[in-house]
């Protein structure tokens, strides 16, 4: 199992590195880090992420949101992340019958984390309402069919009412519930401000999330839109270079830059991810890693990046360092830059100061 | 971390029936609590915890909680470290750096984190060193310095770098000869004490523990990292040697867990819990607490340990007596809490 894991963030860090469409990529990533899931979840995770990434983020980047959400939350990974497997109706037969009850841990963090987020004010109730709602959903992991499956034994009987919407018993009402907060607005303000957080500015500017809230309302959470509109801002091409890359942003931009082929330096990247804290799918909590430059400036941490920088610097020693930096900067290479390169003792400490240079840091 | 674990009050008539499962066996039996005075038990992990309490050095704070009710763990850990109940740009602890002397130049800073991140407790104005376990590969110092001079103009990293290498710079010194360090919450409190005794070492240190999330199977889950927590705090006194007495560690959270098992033999995110206050420097031996009561009507919302008192009363009292900022010091470290008023007699 951990083979098999390990088989799927190598192959995962190869694409990132070899990959002809880098901005779908970084669009997998974005929703991959909406949608966290983490292997600290254990073997759950661990045995599904892979398919996850496939079936549920992938599949769905270029799609529309209500669907992305219904294959994320009813998938076998998300499921166990968030501890769905635990949660019984208290008044199911099931539940009557093992004296097991609910878990909320899923409901919460859709509500919290996946669609309408606290701004929309939501209660305790609508927690625990939702969650009743929720049960039943479960993975099926010792006989066919395998995966995510629903056990209307466990599902809670009687009404829900989830932000003031009723819904009724059974995985339909489930899914039309997904979709309600899908579409509602709180949703689509709080995905256009971490999408216009993560492509343009930590602090988000608002005409820009103003726009693609527009797009996400009037296009039905069409995704495709929302990926043609971001590059269209006019603030994203605004100087100053103002996001700070975080760790697996950093290490593949410098591994494209040197001309390095996956099939060689996924395990590379995958190394410089582990020791920079951001491993592959091992976010240490649901809200995923984080997309503000503070959580990546601590002193040291800036300091583990040169380490890495230096060691990776040594493997290139070969390249001429002004041509690295053509390629991976062009006209955004600063004079200073360039002349640090110059007056470097070694084509190693030169790839080294490319790398440290504040403009290859940011984006 | 759910304080009714941490600290059960197995005298309580509720605490049998409520918790089920998550009820530990009575002091004295086996793989029983560590008895706390009579009322509250210590887990059984907590058996460092309960040789500083016998002595007096531990005082723990139960039915506790900060002025967040909402149950989110990411607002309520940013709000327990801004000290307010929003989300501020900078942590209490920092904030209370500002009225401590300040340090001559090139001396390492009054505060530092230990760890790989610079938690929200420690960010703010005020600058402060970090220390985390060494890799092998590092640039010559020359290059550093190459770096640090083609940075200092970027208003993000061209800080962080100086801080980086003054930290390093300090922290090399004074982890000489040292084992290098495993990483973990042990090594990283045995590192931390170790730092803090260094001559000119920092005045406050903070370092973190994750794992408290215990959703489903809790009496595992949680026998594991409340036995990295008391062996950390243990090695933590090992390494601070003689300036134990002078020493308080506070061990705080973001929310208690719900009273009663969840459907999975855990708990979710709740409200009231326990906080530790401990070191030579503490008046304890004893468990502050205006105990609530685990009865329906007295928990809160029906299914939290009601919280009884604010965490800002022990940090503003630790400040306030221990670090000795006046009252105006406290004040600002504390923005608009001028209601919670800082608690008496928790240090000698």
């Amino acid at each position: 199992m951990d083979y098999a894991f390990a088989a799927e963030v190598v192959a995962l860090q190869a694409l990132r590195i070899d990959t002809a469409t880098p901005y779908r990529e970084r669009l997998v990533e974005f929703w991959a880090n909406h949608f966290t899931v983490s292997r600290r979840a254990g073997y759950g995770v661990a045995s599904t992420v892979g398919p996850f990434m496939r079936d549920a983020i992938r599949s769905h980047v270029t799609g529309t949101f209500a669907d992305m959400l219904v294959a994320v939350v009813l998938h076998p990974a998300m499921l166990s992340y968030l501890s769905q497997t635990q949660s019984t109706g208290p008044n199911s037969p099931l539940g009557k019958q093992r004296k097991r009850g609910l878990n909320e841990n899923l409901a919460r963090e859709i509500l919290e984390l996946h669609t309408v987020s606290p701004a929309a004010r939501y209660s305790q109730r609508d927690v625990t309402d939702f969650a009743r709602l929720l049960t039943g959903w479960t993975v099926e992991r010792m006989r066919e069919p395998y995966g995510a499956v629903f056990r209307a034994n466990a599902h809670e009987p009687g009404e829900k009412i989830v932000l003031g919407r009723r819904f009724g018993e059974g995985p339909a009402e489930v899914e039309k519930a997904l979709r309600f907060l899908a579409s509602h607005s709180a949703t689509q303000r709080f995905l256009a401000t971490k999408l216009v957080r993560h492509f343009v500015a930590d602090d988000p500017p608002p005409e820009a999330v103003t726009r693609i809230e527009a797009v996400l309302t009037d296009t039905g959470g069409d995704l495709a839109a929302v990926a043609r509109a971001l590059p269209r801002l006019e603030q994203a091409w605004k100087p100053p270079l103002s996001k700070l890359r975080a760790p697996v942003d950093y290490v593949t931009a410098a591994l494209r830059a040197c001309g390095a082929a996956g099939t060689e330096f996924a395990q590379v990247a995958r190394n410089g991810c582990d020791v920079l804290h951001q491993p592959c799918w091992q976010a240490e909590q649901p809200n995923g890693w984080s997309d503000r430059a503070g959580a990546w400036l601590g002193p040291e941490p800036i300091m583990q990046r040169l380490d890495w920088c230096y060691e990776l610097a040594g493997r290139f020693a070969r390249l001429e360092p002004m041509m690295v930096l053509d390629t991976a900067l062009g006209p955004l290479g600063r004079t200073e830059t360039r002349q640090a390169l110059r007056g470097a003792g070694s084509p190693r400490d030169a790839l080294a100061l490319l790398f440290s240079s504040a403009e290859f840091q940011h984006r | 971390m759910d304080g009714l674990a941490a600290l059960a009050p197995y005298g309580d008539a509720q605490y049998r029936e409520l918790r089920g499962p998550l009820a530990l066996p009575e002091p004295g039996q086996e793989d029983g609590l560590l008895d706390c005075g009579g009322f509250f038990g210590l887990a059984p992990q907590l058996q460092n915890f309960h040789r500083f309490f016998a002595e007096g050095s531990l005082l723990p704070v139960h039915a506790i909680a900060g002025p967040y009710r909402n149950r989110s763990h990411f607002e309520a850990q940013d709000m327990l470290e801004s000290g307010a109940p929003e989300r501020l740009a900078s942590g209490w602890l920092n904030r209370a750096l500002e009225a401590t002397p300040p340090v001559p130049q090139g001396q390492p800073e009054r505060g530092l984190a230990v760890g790989y991140d610079l938690p929200l407790l420690l960010r703010g104005a005020q600058p402060v060193g970090m220390w985390a376990p060494p890799r092998p590969v590092r640039p010559p110092p020359e290059l550093y310095a190459r770096i640090a001079d083609l940075l200092h103009a970027d208003p993000l990293l061209g800080k962080a770098v100086q801080e980086g290498l003054r930290g390093r710079g300090f922290a090399a010194d004074a982890l000489m000869g040292e084992p290098r360090a495993k990483g973990g919450f042990v090594s990283l409190a045995a590192s931390a004490g170790k730092l803090l005794t260094a001559p000119n070492g920092p005045r406050v240190a903070a370092l973190e523990i994750g794992g408290w999330d215990t959703h489903a199977n809790q009496n595992y889950a949680l026998s594991r990292v409340l036995k990295q927590l008391d062996e950390g705090i243990a090695a933590l006194r090992g390494q601070l040697g003689a300036a134990w007495a002078q020493t308080a560690i506070l061990v705080m959270t973001e929310f208690g867990r719900t009273a009663r098992a969840n459907g999975s033999q855990g708990t979710d995110h709740g409200t009231g819990g326990v906080a530790f206050l401990m070191g030579g420097a503490v008046q304890g031996g004893k468990v502050l607490a205006d105990w609530p009561g685990l009865a329906d009507g007295q928990l809160f919302e029906k299914r939290d340990l009601a919280p009884t008192r604010d965490l800002r009363a022990i940090t503003k009292g630790l400040l306030r007596d221990h670090l000795g900022l006046s009252d105006a010091a406290v004040a600002a470290a504390f923005p608009n809490a001028d209601g919670v008023v800082a608690e008496n007699r928790l240090i000698r």
